[in-house]
């Protein structure tokens, strides 16, 4: 390093950062000046790809992290404390001392986040030193390096199957049509494929890579700016995975801790729990009481000394043999009693409730019941601080799709051209598939099985056979494969389609009759589905493996272990060769394939093969000309599953899509052509238009056709004059037949989705490429001009038919739903779908019975909302004023649908909405947006006060999960986003109820009484202290070694609280699933409210009072010292707070006597050992040998005897009283739970049906629903009616 | 069923503890299952609080106040201000026999000897016979650490000036004679203190550890002249010196001067009339304090004190009542399953 001047260093120093804050950065390669020191490349000013996330360093942890702790308000009351008792004046103990309570505090704390700052630096460590490619200009060649070697400027080859080490721009891939696959998990949890194009313009071949490499340099954005520019497209995100392509070659923009993934890389979510804001305000109460305290002292003190007649020998003067003024001893004497008494305000409480939530972390992801086995999952518990939160829930807000159901979308029927297509058959085999899957068939699988007649085709066109191995490879498959995660929504449930023969026939007449030329609408509806998605096409054998993430580095499996996995598969899949036949009958060409592609079973050879010749590198590329390409072994990946289980549908009627770049898509006809459709533009999803477009060239007809499809309604409306040529005499009718049919859909519980079709003239394509070019070049507004331009295009669309797809229920959804209601907890469902499914799947989960009365709110405008609110709010008020139905208030349900709950939740109806809803037993807002779902949240957890839980798998469902006071992901088939910004991820719905009804009760229960039990104790044994002030004139002196105090506190009893946190079970799990009303105690205010918290307080005083006075007057006009009277006091207080513990256990464990008992030995232990070691240690006690004098003492046993009991006396009669007199449920539970297995269901059972008459009981209304009422309040089973009034508001 | 468990590599163990599943004893707090348990305390109770309270009454007990405070008190004319060396007789008689060994205590009332500053005011380390702490004295002792000539005193501090120092002598009068009645100082502090906590400093003669340093302000004799008859009661291990130090708890106290058991009187005080020669030097009116001396019989559970009899007796008794309110209770409100 030769020396530069300081100017040039600061000169320098400043264009680096002008280089960094630029918006456009100017990138060269760093290529031609390889070799040379640092400061002369031009990329030095960015970062370096190495990464830190640690918080300290080494030598500056001390301080940082003390820094840190600092903050919290506690440790500098403490601190203070400390310091004050360094002031001679005021002092209570000896300097020092006063240090140690707040030194082991903190270093505790230190220790903690020393280990953790640890972790992090490992974790970095070994990402930094990952492998990577870098291109050398020397070596002519990648050469291996480390990720932390990766500098902005560089060019970086990236293999299949690797992680991509920083953002790069993509100039090569070995794709032959310029793509890279990547999949994004580790940044997003999705598991499906993208595209990334190679950058436009740059267009090289192997052998120019060199050249290029030279001479290459770009500019670039800023990152973290919204706008990427058009750079989106071809940018590998650090942390993506390369797939399906064998190498990527990239030009390094952003590195370390300037990429996009490090940049959204925000720290661990913080959220207080309401337990936790109760608790500030009790500490606030302690500061209170101590105050008082003090001022009391200090007042005795002033009044003590003015009383005194003369100057006693026992007053100490100053150096000077000079005595302070009472009014001055008294001002001192305030402080002295802060330092005294500044327990009380527990300085181990906040490190209590941390160790305490660990613990409970640690029991709830370790409940075997809330692990799924499908896909190998716990429960997660992200959130570190608000366990006790699910026990208190009054609201959740449920996401349906994926959350209630499976997400598993099965294609059930469709609609074309105003004709339905029952797929009867289909539903025959999904109704077979249904029957509950019992362990023995999938340990029974192994056998031949015999054939099972369910069901037939009158095609014959598969055998039963084949299916049942199906189903058996189905379930294999989730067994087996579920480690490394299937290509994402390729299961075989959904490409299961048996076509409707009718269909079938319809489709064969329009082939043969329509030359190629004349598209018929039913190929064209065909080619819709297959054409109108993003599905990204791959083989089925190309199994990912998953590869190390960011944070998930414990799951790399090894090639072995995959390898010795499928190998199993296929040795278990042997068996079912012998017996698989094809049984080829003459009119089987169209079907043949949708059957065989359906399983993953290829010839075990072939996988033994593939397996030793490239390993798990096998990244085959999928395009058309490849001969590989077969309609057997494809699977495809989509965004959501509706879009895979379309492209199966189509696939099931011969139109299979075979490959699609960002330029084409390839489709197989039926008749086994292949075409070859130019795709112009993609008009992507969005939550706003609710439909998607694709836009493409027809290979021979050479026209612009437009496919869009969509929601119902978002198309409906966009409908021109419809397919006219063709039909001529149905085109009035096809609209309206189409609705209908999407009605009766919806009513069954389908997911609907519209095919149009648009054939955009070439003009009209010209004008229209203009201005979507300018608006994807431009910078700002881009995303709202860019939606301009598609909502310019889609108009005017001819209708094709409509689809149905069938989303199954999730299992013991309506169980669960059922017990969270009897748990006190009401559930609304909050959803993108059509009212009529929501409906649907509101009855089908039992959130809506039949019995129930449903008020359907829709209206256009605002006007009509706030009538209709009112009116219903006025019937319902006056129904539940009525006396006669004072218990069957609950059973109103309230359906709303997007629209109107825009104009519901607009601040001035608010307040109605609010107070309407809370009288109806279960709402479900349809067609809403993800911000109206957070809205929804926010309103009912501001307006009503009350603690929300929102539910969710998708996307669409983080803003709400992250306005809840408890978010919960699902881990379902929508990626991880939900998972992401949860407190806690479960993997199926049914979880919910466990996870509330017995982890959050239980973690509530344990922590409300922990906390007031910790409160109870400092104030019980402080006032020990502060009731010796009374005989001591007020003069801040202890009578109990102040070693012993630190100790008493930090160590005698702090470990029995905190288990007494994590342990205690009040009542067993059984018995909080089987009667979901014990829930209910800990809603609203629970346990740990005002009341219960002044009760103990009192009680603390009672027995500080009596453990003080006990023995003072046993000890009265006694030779007794100052320490010796001081020992039976600690002996008794601590047995005090023992036993008060013992009282508060409901159940006692192994851990507990041990950790009890332990407790006493190590009191016992360390103060005699104390007592025998410390001769003239710690001035001016003397604690040496009092506790064995005090041992060999007949009446310190009987005092602590008598002193003990007394104390617990009414605390125990409370408890024996309260319990025998008017026992709450939950001790009603308790005795439930002794008794044996059996009789206890019984009793479970009764107590439920007992309580569930009072709430399910049959009403009716006091007046039936007026008909002069203009709102359409209605009954539900005539909610066709409904509908009906609903579309005609929409269009009015 | 192996293949499956290796695969679910995530699924969590299921033991007991971590399904919270651990064999556990619910106590019921309910009135049916206490009653029994609290007829046994009462009985339990009230047979402890008999023998407390009859060990108690057992006990003689007989308190002299002579502080002075009434004219026709015998001690009266010590009270007057800027008089030395004053000695009154205290005349009482006993009716029966007081047994024992009878314990000879001298009370203070009014005195805080709990004081947080004076309890501070002493330094161990010297008192441990420590010599380097006889030239410099720890600060606790503040202001009693050095004189007016920047002596160090020795013993320093506050407890150590303030010691308590009448003097007592007990005759029994006979036809007119006094018979001296012999105190046992002996063994009247702890073992400890006495052996192990306070030490004379290793110097023979004891004097010359003393050299330059002073005497406590308000002492009249230096430590090592407390006892000059008894060397191995002398200097810091003087036995009533070692029982001062040892502060009380409360701010009514006694503290042991010494026992009576010693020829005719080890059995005890018999009948008759005595006299307390009292050297008057301690003042307490300054105060509003008072002196007492108080002779006592001890038995297992120390002196004189009906309280904790009582409190068993009321304690036990309540167990006994609350036991028939629950039998009440229990009568009226049982569960049903409970039977």
């Amino acid at each position: 390093m030769t020396w530069r001047s300081p100017l040039a260093l600061v000169r320098d120093a400043l264009r680096g950062q002008r280089a960094r804050e630029k918006d456009l950065r100017n990138l060269a390669s760093n290529l031609p000046y390889e070799g040379l020191e640092k400061a002369k490349q031009p990329n030095c000013y960015f970062p370096g790809n190495a990464i830190k996330t640690t918080k300290y360093t080494l030598l500056l942890f001390i301080p940082m992290n003390l820094f840190e702790q600092f903050h919290r308000l506690a440790n500098i009351y403490f601190v203070g404390l400390a310091i004050l008792n360094f002031v001679p004046v005021v002092s209570a103990f000896q300097p020092g001392v006063a240090l140690i309570p707040i030194c082991v505090i903190l270093s505790l704390t230190a220790l903690k986040d020393a280990l953790e700052d640890f972790r992090r630096y490992q974790s970095d460590r070994k990402l930094n030193n990952t492998p990577c490619f870098i291109y050398s200009r020397k070596e002519q060649q990648f050469i291996k390096r480390h990720w932390k070697d990766v500098r902005v400027g560089d060019f970086v080859k990236v293999v299949c199957n690797e992680i991509v080490p920083a953002d790069l721009l993509l100039l090569h891939t070995s794709d032959p049509n310029g793509v890279c696959h990547i999949e994004t998990s580790n940044l997003d949890g999705e598991t499906n494929l993208k595209q990334r194009k190679m950058m436009s313009g740059v267009c090289i071949s192997d052998l120019t890579v060199q050249r290029m490499f030279l001479t290459f340099s770009c500019c670039r954005e800023k990152p973290n700016k919204e706008k990427v520019g058009a750079g989106i497209e071809s940018l590998l995100l650090r942390g993506c995975t390369v797939r399906n392509t064998d190498h990527a070659v990239g030009f390094v923009v952003y590195a370390g801790h300037e990429t996009k993934a490090m940049l959204n890389n925000k720290g661990p979510r913080y959220k207080r729990s309401k337990l936790e804001r109760k608790l500030n305000t009790d500490v606030i109460f302690c500061v209170i009481l101590l105050f008082t305290m003090c001022l009391i002292g200090a007042l005795g003190h002033f009044l003590w000394l003015q009383a005194l007649p003369g100057v006693p020998p026992y007053l100490v003067p100053d150096g000077n043999g000079h005595l302070d003024s009472p009014s001055l001893s008294g001002f001192y004497m305030f402080f002295t009693m802060i330092i005294l008494s500044a327990i009380l305000i527990p300085i181990s409480l906040y490190v209590s409730i941390e160790l305490v939530r660990i613990g409970q972390i640690f029991f709830i992801t370790n409940d075997i019941d809330l692990h799924d086995e499908g896909t190998d999952s716990r429960v997660q518990c992200k959130a570190l601080n608000i366990t006790e939160d699910l026990g208190q829930i009054e609201y959740i807000f449920s996401d349906k799709t994926g959350t209630l159901t499976e997400n598993k979308m099965v294609f059930r029927r469709c609609s074309i051209m105003g004709t339905e297509y029952a797929h009867k058959e289909n539903a025959i085999r999904l109704a077979v598939l249904d029957v509950p899957v019992s362990e023995e068939e999938v340990i029974l699988n192994q056998q031949p099985r015999p054939p099972r007649i369910g069901w037939s085709l009158d095609t014959e066109d598969s055998n039963p056979e084949d299916k049942w191995h199906h189903h058996d490879n189905r379930r294999k498959s989730k067994v087996t494969g579920n480690a490394q995660s299937d290509a994402a929504f390729s299961s075989l449930l959904e490409a299961e389609v048996i076509p409707d023969r009718k269909l079938l026939q319809q489709i064969s007449r329009a082939e043969s009759s329509s030359s190629s030329r004349n598209i018929d609408p039913y190929l064209d509806f065909f080619l819709g589905l297959a054409i109108c998605n993003t599905v990204v096409v791959s083989m089925a054998t190309a199994r990912r493996q998953r590869v190390s993430g960011f944070s998930r580095s414990d799951q790399t499996s090894s090639p072995l272990d995959t390898l010795s996995s499928l190998v199993k598969k296929s040795g278990s899949l042997q068996h079912i060769f012998p017996s698989w036949q094809h049984k080829p009958k003459k009119n089987r060409t169209i079907s043949e394939d949708s059957v065989e592609e359906e399983d993953h079973v290829k010839p075990p050879v072939k996988i033994e093969g593939s397996g030793d010749t490239n390993k798990l590198r096998t990244c085959s590329l999928h395009t058309p000309s490849q001969s590989a390409m077969t309609p057997d072994n494809l699977s495809y990946e989509a965004e959501s599953p509706d879009e895979a289980a379309l492209v199966y549908a189509a696939k099931a009627y011969g139109f299979t899509l075979l490959a699609r770049t960002p330029e084409c898509v390839t489709v197989r006809l039926p008749s086994g052509e292949d075409l070859v459709f130019e795709v112009l533009d993609t008009l992507t999803f969005d939550y706003n238009r609710k439909r998607m477009s694709v836009l493409v060239r027809h290979p021979i007809t050479k026209e612009y056709v437009l496919y869009t499809k969509g929601a119902d309604h978002a198309i409906m409306e966009l409908l021109g004059t419809p397919y006219t040529e063709y039909l001529s005499g149905k085109q009035k009718n096809i609209a309206a037949n189409t609705q209908h049919h999407l009605d009766c859909y919806a009513k069954e519980g389908l997911r609907t989705l519209c095919f149009t079709k648009k054939v955009v003239s070439d003009k009209a394509y010209e004008s229209w490429s203009v201005n979507r070019q300018r608006a994807l070049a431009a910078i700002d507004n881009r995303e709202e001009l860019v939606m301009d331009t598609a909502v310019q295009l889609e108009t005017d669309l001819s209708l094709l038919g409509a689809t149905g797809i069938e989303d199954r229920l999730q299992e013991s959804v309506p169980e669960t739903i059922m017990a969270l209601r009897e748990a006190g907890i009401q559930v609304w469902v909050l959803t993108g779908d059509k009212t009529e499914t929501a409906v649907n799947i509101g009855y089908a989960c039992r959130l809506l019975e039949e019995e129930d009365l449903v008020i359907n709110m829709s209206c256009g405008n605002k006007f009509a909302c706030t009538s209709m609110l009112d009116c219903t709010l006025e019937e319902v008020r006056r129904y539940s004023e009525d006396p006669r139905n004072v218990d069957t208030t609950q059973n109103i349900s309230l359906v709303i649908d997007g629209r109107t709950l825009t104009m519901a939740l607009s601040s001035d109806l608010q307040k109605r909405f609010v107070d309407l809803a809370k009288r109806c037993r279960t709402v479900l807002c349809c067609r809403v947006t993800p911000l109206q779902k957070s809205r929804v949240v926010t309103v009912v957890r501001e307006q009503l006060n009350v603690m929300t839980l929102a539910v969710g798998d998708g996307a669409n469902d983080v803003s709400m999960i992250q306005a809840a006071n408890v978010g919960i992901g699902i881990s379902g088939q929508e990626g991880m986003q939900a998972v992401m910004a949860s407190d806690f991820a479960i993997s199926r719905f049914k979880h919910l109820k466990k996870l509330l009804l017995v982890h959050g009760h239980w973690c509530y229960t344990r922590l409300a009484n922990m906390l007031i039990y910790f409160f109870y104790k400092n104030v019980a044994y402080v006032n020990l202290l502060f009731w010796h002030q009374f005989l001591c004139g007020f003069s801040g002196s202890a009578m109990i070694d102040y070693w012993l105090m630190i100790f008493f506190n930090l160590f005698f009893t702090s470990v029995p609280p905190i288990m007494f946190g994590i342990m205690d079970k009040d009542v067993s799990a059984e018995m909080l699933l089987g009667v979901p009303e014990l829930y209910r105690t800990g809603q609203g205010a629970g346990e740990y409210t005002f009341t219960t918290f002044w009760i103990s307080m009192l009680d603390a005083f009672y027995q500080s009072l009596v453990c003080f006075f006990i023995p003072y007057l046993a000890y009265r006009d006694s030779d007794i010292d100052v320490f010796t009277f001081g020992t039976p006091l600690n002996t008794i207080s601590f047995f005090t707070i023992l036993l008060h513990l013992s009282i508060e256990i409901k159940a006692w464990t192994v851990v507990h006597w041990v950790i009890m008992l332990g407790s006493v030995a190590l009191y016992f232990i360390v103060t005699l050992a104390y007592s025998a070691i410390c001769v003239t240690c710690n001035p001016p006690s003397n604690p040496y040998w009092i506790l064995q004098r005090q041992m060999a003492d007949p009446m310190f046993y009987l005092l602590c005897i008598i002193t003990t009991v007394v104390a617990l006396l009414p605390r125990y009669m409370f408890h024996v009283l309260r319990n025998s007199i008017a026992p709450s449920p939950l001790v009603k539970a308790r005795h439930l739970d002794r008794l044996d297995p059996s009789t206890r269901d019984q009793c479970m059972k009764e107590w439920r049906s007992f309580r569930g008459i009072a709430h399910v009981r049959p009403f009716r209304l006091s007046t039936p629903p007026s008909p002069t009422l203009e709102t359409p309040v209605d009954i539900h089973p005539h909610s066709s009616a409904t509908s009906d009034i609903m579309w005609d508001e929409r269009h009015h | 069923m192996v293949k499956e468990e290796q695969e679910l590599a995530n699924r969590p163990d299921n033991t007991a503890f971590t399904q919270q599943r651990l064999p556990a004893w619910q106590p019921m707090l309910s009135a049916g299952i206490v009653i029994p348990g609290f007829v046994l305390i009462g009985l339990a109770f009230i047979g402890i609080g008999v023998a407390l309270f009859v060990t108690s009454r057992s006990i003689q007990v007989l308190e002299l106040d002579y502080t002075g405070v009434g004219q026709n008190s015998p001690c009266y004319k010590c009270t007057y201000p800027n008089v030395s060396n004053c000695v009154c007789d205290l005349d009482f008689s006993i009716d029966s026999l007081f047994k024992g060994t009878v314990f000879f205590y001298y009370g203070l009332s009014n005195y805080f000897q709990n004081f947080r500053k004076y309890g501070v005011s002493k330094d161990d380390v010297q008192l441990s016979g420590d010599l380097t702490n006889f030239k410099s004295p720890s600060d606790t002792c503040s202001p009693y650490v050095y004189d007016s000539n920047n002596q160090p005193i020795v013993p320093c501090g506050s407890i150590a000036n303030s010691m308590f120092n009448d003097t007592f002598q007990l005759f029994q009068k006979i036809n007119g004679t006094k018979t001296l009645v012999p105190f046992d100082g002996k063994g009247i502090a702890w073992w400890t203190d006495y052996n192990i906590k306070y030490r004379n400093p290793s110097v023979t003669p004891l004097k010359n550890a003393f050299n330059s340093t002073v005497k406590p302000i308000f002492w009249s004799k230096p430590a090592y002249d407390l006892d000059i008859s008894d060397p191995a009661n002398n200097g810091f291990i003087n036995q009533n010196f070692l029982v001062w130090m040892r502060r009380a708890a409360l701010p009514n106290f006694r503290k042991l001067y010494g026992r009576i058991d010693e020829g005719v009187y080890a059995q005890g005080l018999p009948a008759g009339n005595y006299s307390l020669a009292i050297a008057y030097n301690y003042p307490v009116l300054s105060f509003d304090g008072r002196k007492k001396v108080v002779f006592s019989n001890v038995s297992w559970m120390g002196g004189k004190n009906e309280f904790l009899g009582i409190a068993y007796l009321v304690i036990g008794s309540l167990c006994i009542l609350m036991s028939i309110v629950m039998l009440i209770v229990y009568a009226k409100f049982k569960f049903p399953e409970e039977d």
